[in-house]
């Protein structure tokens, strides 16, 4: 079980939600991570490299603050099947549906695109299901 | 200028995530679980997120270019089509059994490698295979 944290959320997400606008306002681009991991695997780094360096600041950073103030969330991984087999889900159909919780769900909803509205209410429900199924049928085995 | 801005935005994004605790999969998962021990606290990501996001894109919305680059790359195609929404319908499914999306992965590979770099491994021949198959 994980707590409910409903202030470090709401200030999590703020700043989530900044690098999104800042991103529009600065750059004219959507701040989505599926976007930006397969056009940098591609070798299109954008102007500036800013993809690259967006990535080094988000991987980077969650280790300096870790350092600095252990997270009050802790880190409760799936075994290595689930991580390899939702790995591999979430890569490909991210592709097919050109976007993830990035794009769809914080800039496509703020923008208030139909098809990341769409997409977001699919990727909720059939995640919804999903969890339904492996905690509630499957009784947690996978 | 643009890298420094643009590492600033992946710390803000990276920081976010971590302070929000998407960085621990179970929070996602228990997210999910509206049957369990439901924990709302993605809503209030989310809740945070857009608004804050919509002001940066209305903002841009009154300017004929960004403040940075040259031109204005936000989709403008409005068709709701089959392959957004099995694609999106896959990418569900992964995000229950991982309770990991992409930018949380990212943003825990350094805390938590062994745990992370199988994942990511995963996620790039998953995307690999959208190239091979679908281009």
């Amino acid at each position: 079980m994980t707590e409910f944290t409903p202030i470090l959320s709401l200030s999590g997400g703020v700043l989530i939600g900044l690098s999104a606008a800042a991103a529009f306002f600065l750059f004219g681009r959507v701040l989505g991570m599926t976007g930006i991991v397969a056009r940098t695997l591609d070798f299109d780094f954008g102007e500036g490299s800013w993809r690259p360096f967006f990535l080094i600041g988000l991987v980077v950073t969650p280790l300096v603050l870790s350092m600095i103030a252990p997270s009050p969330h802790g880190f409760e991984p799936m075994g290595l099947i689930p991580m390899i087999v939702g790995g591999f889900l979430v890569g490909y159909g991210t592709r097919v549906g050109s976007g993830c919780t990035s794009g769809h769900g914080i800039c496509g909803i703020s923008r208030l695109s139909k098809r990341s509205i769409a997409a977001t209410c699919t990727f909720m429900t059939t995640a919804v299901i999903t969890v339904f199924v492996i905690r509630h049928v499957l009784g947690g085995a996978l | 200028m643009t890298q420094i801005i643009a590492l600033v935005l992946g710390a803000l994004f990276g920081g976010g995530l971590y302070l929000a605790g998407m960085t621990n999969p179970s929070k996602i998962v228990n997210f999910l679980d509206i049957a369990g021990i439901w924990d709302p606290s993605l809503i209030f990501v989310m809740g945070g997120g857009i608004p804050v996001a919509a002001i940066g894109f209305l903002m841009l919305k009154r300017r004929e270019k960004p403040v940075v680059f040259d031109d204005i790359q936000v989709p403008t195609v409005g068709v709701i089509d089959k392959p957004l929404i099995i694609g999106s319908a896959i990418f569900g499914i992964g995000w229950g059994i991982s309770g990991l999306c992409p930018g949380p992965a990212f943003a825990s590979v350094l805390m938590e490698p062994a745990v992370i770099i199988p994942y990511l491994i995963a996620l790039i021949l998953g995307s690999l295979a959208y190239e091979r198959f679908h281009r």
